[in-house]
């Protein structure tokens, strides 16, 4: 497999506070990965780097060849890496439709943007079918419920046609049905893109996730299948607190 | 296939513009044909001489009015120093009447009154009539794309854009009164006669130029309905109320809005270029803070979401300056200010908004909600959903090309803070 996404060595340093330390981190095309790790982990941060939010004090961050760091936002964009935000953004005062249409026009050359919309572009009837938006297509993307905000931001995302999705927590907050859905969409636009997921819940990972990258204190702590991520007696400290450990010195300490 | 998808109505009959009754349709461009009618027939036939420039003079701010239209009521650009750009175009009209009046030596009159004995060589160009129209649209164009380049991609905004826009509004003021030799100083441009072979003492020509007025004011307004209505005009929806969410649609904000606001620049040059003839003279006093402040009030008032609204409230609020400035100039300020404030806080949508609460109003009794949508999703169905004023939901409609867009201020612009918030998350 060809490696996409390339990190190497990379440090996030936030006035003082170490957010990333010597990240290495690789995602092959075609993957769908999940990072996973306690609050504070780093994993917003990654993503944050890889699409020019964040500039890193040290690092590299590959993406099919092209180095990312120093470029802005928007052009990143134009590479082919798409994202999702933890608190869904889409533009209230526009409808379903027009939101993705928006998301599908940045290829279009500059006078056509002049022009009114006529008719519905490919890609966005894709986005639009594969999400379950369309019966919602004219209706101002406002009035939406959290979960079907968050279906518009990953519909928008397709529509963009990128090669790397990265979706930020795509699940919280949503509703157990919500959640299958979305897991079902997951694995929907897996077969056809590579996906980066952040995702806090254990339960959505057991049922979606193949590959896991556990971040903490941001550092890889380690990478693997959700069962061999799950037996990581690491992961498990770090999921748990260190209340066994710390319990067990107390007890020592007691004696 | 799974839960999550569902069927694509049909495309022909599905998602395009939803049915609209035709009278619905017609409205805004049979209202557009009418207030043209209004302007071009009867109100040139009915007003006196004096009464019609004074009409063409309010025509010349409405054009103003369309550019901050575009830039505030679209692109949130809260633009507090329009009058900069009115006064490019303008002074680039007025020196130009100026040399082609000139006397002898050629030189204006103030200059040689100032003791200026050989005509600067920023005048020399201006005596090209042609060079002159092409200044009237590129100088502001040019400045608004330099200011707008610099500014924008530097993520000014908001209240700093404002204050910065004001604070060039005041020094272009200095500037001017500073330069007597070279700009008529306070006392600006004065004595226009001829303007391109119309006599500006000659009612006829007169009348003439007021139809040269109402005729860019048109032009303008559909070009700014049709930008309004582009992808562009939603792009600078979407930048207005979600500029960094934009950033991840692949576009950079900055060029989005400069082009609105040079856009803008553009028209309140042409207005200017139009004043001076129009009114017969160009001071500091017409382009400096108050008068820009003045310009954005009127569009405050009318609307500034509606395209229809700002022009409407551009002639509005100058008809009212006018008829109470006759009585005292004194408590038109005072009424004014009044206006402003009572319009911010009870009508934030200026009389446009109000207008098409009162249709949305009459619409709702007429046809009791009963559009439901059978969504494929099972919470949180929309139909419950009341909180959407009504008419919102229509979709992009030529009949009303400008009320579709509910003000961001009644809505939380949502890219920003959440971007925010992602920015400290993990750190913090």
């Amino acid at each position: 497999m060809t490696e996409l996404l390339q990190v190497r060595g990379l440090n996030v340093v936030f006035s003082g506070f170490r957010a990333v330390t010597d990240l290495d981190f690789t995602v092959s095309a075609g993957e769908l990965r999940f990072l996973i790790g306690p609050n504070g982990a780093g994993k917003t941060t990654l993503i944050d780097v890889i699409t020019g939010l964040t500039r890193p004090t040290s690092g590299s961050v590959r993406f099919a060849g092209e180095e990312l760091l120093g470029r802005r936002e928007h052009q990143i964009v134009r590479l082919g890496i798409g994202r999702t935000f933890q608190t869904s953004v889409v533009f209230e005062q526009l409808t379903v439709l027009e939101n993705l249409d928006l998301a599908a026009t940045f290829r279009r050359p500059l006078g056509t943007l002049l022009r009114r919309r006529r008719g519905i572009a490919d890609q966005v009837a894709e986005a639009m079918e594969i999400t379950g938006l369309a019966e919602l297509a004219e209706r101002p993307a406002g009035v939406l419920s959290h979960g079907q905000r968050q279906w518009l931001e990953i519909g928008m995302l397709l529509a963009q046609r990128p090669s790397l999705l990265l979706l930020d927590e795509p699940v919280a907050g949503m509703s157990r049905d919500e959640r299958a859905r979305t897991g079902e969409l997951l694995r929907l636009v897996a077969k056809e893109h590579t996906v980066i997921v952040v995702e806090h819940d254990m339960d959505f990972l057991r049922r979606f996730a193949s590959t896991v990258t556990v971040l903490h204190e941001g550092r890889l702590l380690c990478e693997g299948t959700v069962a061999q991520v799950q037996a990581d007696p690491r992961v498990q400290e770090v999921y748990l607190g260190r209340t066994r450990k710390e319990s067990a010195e107390l007890v020592k300490e007691a004696s | 296939m799974t839960g999550a998808v569902a069927t694509v109505p049909d495309r022909t009959a599905g998602p395009g513009p939803a049915p609209l009754s035709r009278s619905r349709r017609l409205a805004g461009p049979a209202l557009f044909v009418a207030v043209g009618l209004l302007l071009v027939a009867v109100a040139p036939a009915v007003l006196s001489p004096f009464r019609l420039d004074l009409l063409g003079k309010y025509l010349c701010y409405a054009i103003v009015a369309v550019g901050i239209g575009l830039a505030w009521g679209r692109g949130g650009m809260l633009t507090l120093g329009q009058g900069v750009f009115f006064g490019l175009g303008g002074y680039a009209m007025g020196m130009h009447l100026k040399l082609r009046e000139a006397g002898p030596g050629g030189l204006p009159d103030f200059m040689v009154w100032s003791g200026v004995e050989s005509l600067p060589a920023l005048w020399r160009p201006f005596a090209n009539p042609v060079f002159a129209l092409a200044m009237v649209v590129l100088l502001p164009v040019t400045v608004a794309v330099l200011l707008g380049l610099l500014v924008f991609r530097q993520r000014v905004r908001g209240a700093y854009f404002a204050v910065l826009s004001q604070a060039l509004a005041a020094a272009f003021v200095i500037l001017l009164v500073g330069q007597q030799g070279l700009t008529g100083g306070t006392n600006g441009l004065t004595n226009f006669q001829m303007f391109y072979g119309l006599d500006l003492y000659q009612p006829g020509d007169k009348r003439f130029l007021y139809l040269v007025v109402v005729a860019v004011l048109g032009t303008m307004f559909l070009l700014a309905w049709q930008l309004s209505r582009s992808r562009f005009g939603q792009l600078l929806v979407a930048v207005r109320d979600g500029e960094d969410r934009v950033r991840f649609l692949g576009y950079e904000p900055a060029v989005v809005k400069t082009i609105a606001f040079a856009v803008s620049a553009g028209m309140a040059g042409i207005a200017g270029a139009l004043f001076v003839p129009m009114v017969g003279l160009l001071s500091p006093a017409n382009l400096g803070i108050v008068a820009s402040l003045e310009l954005l009030i009127g569009v405050a008032i009318g609307g500034r979401f509606s395209l229809a609204g700002a022009v409407g409230g551009a002639l509005l609020v100058n008809y009212a300056k006018t008829i109470f400035s006759e009585e005292s100039a004194d408590n038109w300020i005072y009424l004014q200010g009044a206006m402003f404030v009572i319009v911010m806080i009870w009508a934030p949508r200026g009389l446009a908004g109000l207008a098409a609460d009162a249709r949305a109003a009459v619409r709702h009794r007429r046809r009791p909600p009963s559009r439901s949508v059978a969504a494929p999703i099972p919470s949180g169905t929309p139909s419950a959903n009341g909180s959407a004023p009504p008419g919102s939901a229509d979709p992009v409609d030529p009949a009303r090309p400008v009320d579709d867009a509910r003000p961001a201020d009644q809505i939380e612009p949502t890219g920003v803070p959440a971007v925010a918030a992602q920015r400290g998350e993990e750190p913090a």
